[in-house]
């Protein structure tokens, strides 16, 4: 089964498979711009918790970090009671559009950036602290060279919020529908093929969603060098 | 430089996700659908919808879960149209008002999958009732959907019909998978187990490594699909008009021909008998 599975991913990538294509873009559309909206709330309370002292900050950040095991499911199920035609914002009419996706998928991913920057900026922070009283920075300047100085480990953050969303799949069945031609993405077509016992053809689009990530992940690697020696030179 | 880098990479994914919000809301006319898994894994709509797509200009949208899970979707608005398999759950949904009005649409049947082997020999049983008894009896390993679905409310039936209390506990030979048709029949092979499957889906499964049908025929099997138009009074943002087209052509006599001709290796999956 696994050989007919290599054979099948290659036949659908190399036969430009219409359906595929359209599949891989959305998936790619709705955790993109997840990423990117949880990258300016999770990076804007990581810097906040990293670089403020007021009482509970310890607290709050145990729970950011707890919230980074928020299951897939339960926020695809929080979102649907919000956005339901039946929920508080019901009129918006999002629920199953990818709009509804990217809903879920942010807020499935904010406590990830957040948890995961908010050590990052911390241990930056504790170094370049004297520095900062010495040179007299205003808060705002010290969190701009705090975000600057550790780009490339933020990068690798970004990269795991990626990684979350383009993988998980209980959050956007739920508020998407897996509706065709619409909101079906990469994880929810697997679903569903796993459903209809077509194993083979579930298992080459789960290949071919490894690849997806294999490709972008070289892909900042390679900037991610480039840059590096640029700064060195 | 670097802020260069920084604006373009903004504006870029900001007109992105622009453009996905507002591409979601510039849809023309569509109708919503909360359906049954088995008319939409085994093809019937893929088949079935384009025709009356382009007839109709109006976009046909489905969510497939189960028959549970689409009547209470249905129940919080989120459909214009309800296509699901269990008669006394569809008229209940009626009489609270959510729906308008149910009609049959067409009908197959449920039959009961197992390995090769038989375990308990139901092969050849005279009717479903004592079929289920020789299973309870062998306790040979059942696989439920345990979902409340169309399927379930069905197999619940054919357990209480052969006095048989399968969810009671401490049966360790009963399994509830909580899941789908499909998984629950790859779960069943996975562990050697009988399942109760709609024809539809059974036919269209792929992953049936030795199993068989081993009990068809039996008139309690009998499989009915209905449909549903959600209730304005009860959901303002119904698209009633849409909705309501799509209803009459699924009951007209050409939609009801093509339904009766759709087929899967030679094998009839649905029965047309819209009135």
């Amino acid at each position: 089964m696994q050989e007919s599975a290599i054979s099948l991913a290659i036949n659908l990538i190399t036969s430009r498979d219409a359906d595929l294509f359209e599949i891989i873009a959305l998936s790619l559309r709705v955790s993109l711009v997840a990423v990117f909206i949880s990258l300016i709330f999770g990076l804007l309370i990581g810097a906040s918790l990293a670089t403020s002292r007021f009482p509970g900050r310890q607290v709050l950040s145990i729970l950011v970090n707890a919230l980074m095991s928020l299951p897939p499911v339960v926020v695809g199920l929080l979102v649907y009671l919000c956005l339901s035609r039946s929920g508080p914002m019901g009129w918006l009419g999002l629920l199953y559009t990818p709009t509804a996706m990217i809903i879920a998928q942010t807020v499935l991913i904010t406590p990830l950036v957040a948890a995961l920057s908010r050590q990052v900026i911390e241990d930056l922070f504790l170094e370049y602290k004297e520095q900062f009283q010495s040179l007299q920075l205003s808060k705002s300047q010290q969190i701009n060279a705090l975000l600057w100085d550790s780009r490339y480990s933020l990068l690798t953050v970004a990269l795991a919020g990626l990684g979350r969303s383009l993988s998980e799949v209980g959050a956007v069945i739920i508020v998407g529908g897996n509706i065709d031609h619409l909101t079906r993405v990469m994880t929810t077509a697997i679903a569903l093929e796993t459903s209809k016992g077509n194993l083979p053809l579930a298992l080459a689009l789960g290949l071919i969603l490894l690849c997806m990530a294999l490709l972008i992940n070289a892909l900042l690697a390679t900037l991610n060098f480039s840059a590096k020696r640029q700064a060195y030179a | 430089m670097k802020n260069r880098l920084i604006r373009t990479a903004t504006t870029s994914l900001l007109s992105l996700s622009l453009c996905t919000a507002i591409g979601a809301q510039a849809d023309a006319k569509t109708v919503l659908i909360q359906s049954t898994t088995s008319t939409a894994n085994s093809g019937l709509y893929d088949y079935l919808l384009p025709a009356f797509e382009q007839e109709n200009n109006i976009k046909v949208n489905v969510v497939a879960v189960g028959t549970g899970q689409a009547i209470r979707n249905a129940r919080n608005c989120d459909a214009d149209v309800l296509l699901v398999h269990a008669k006394a759950a569809e008229e209940a949904f009626v009489a609270e008002g959510f729906g308008v009005e149910r009609f049959d649409v067409m009908y197959n049947d449920f039959v009961i999958v197992g390995p090769a082997s038989d375990p308990a020999g139901i092969r050849g049983s005279e009717n479903v009732q004592s079929a289920f008894r020789k299973i309870a009896d062998n306790e040979a390993l059942f696989a439920s959907r345990g979902d409340d679905s169309g399927t379930h409310k069905k197999e619940m039936s054919l357990w209480e019909n052969a006095g048989v209390n399968a969810e009671a506990s401490g049966k360790t030979w009963y399994r509830s998978t909580g899941s789908g048709m499909g998984a629950t029949i790859n779960t069943a092979v996975g562990l050697g187990a009988y399942a109760l499957t709609d024809r539809a889906t059974w036919i269209g499964f792929k992953n049936k490594s030795d199993y068989q049908i081993l009990l068809e025929g039996d008139t309690v099997l009998f499989n009915q699909y209905g449909v549903t138009l959600v209730n304005e009074n009860k959901c303002p943002s119904v698209n009633a008009e849409s909705g309501q087209q799509f209803i009459d052509w699924l009951l007209s006599e050409a939609a009801q021909n093509k339904i009766a001709q759709f087929q899967i290796a030679n094998q009839k999956l649905f029965y047309p008998n819209a009135n």
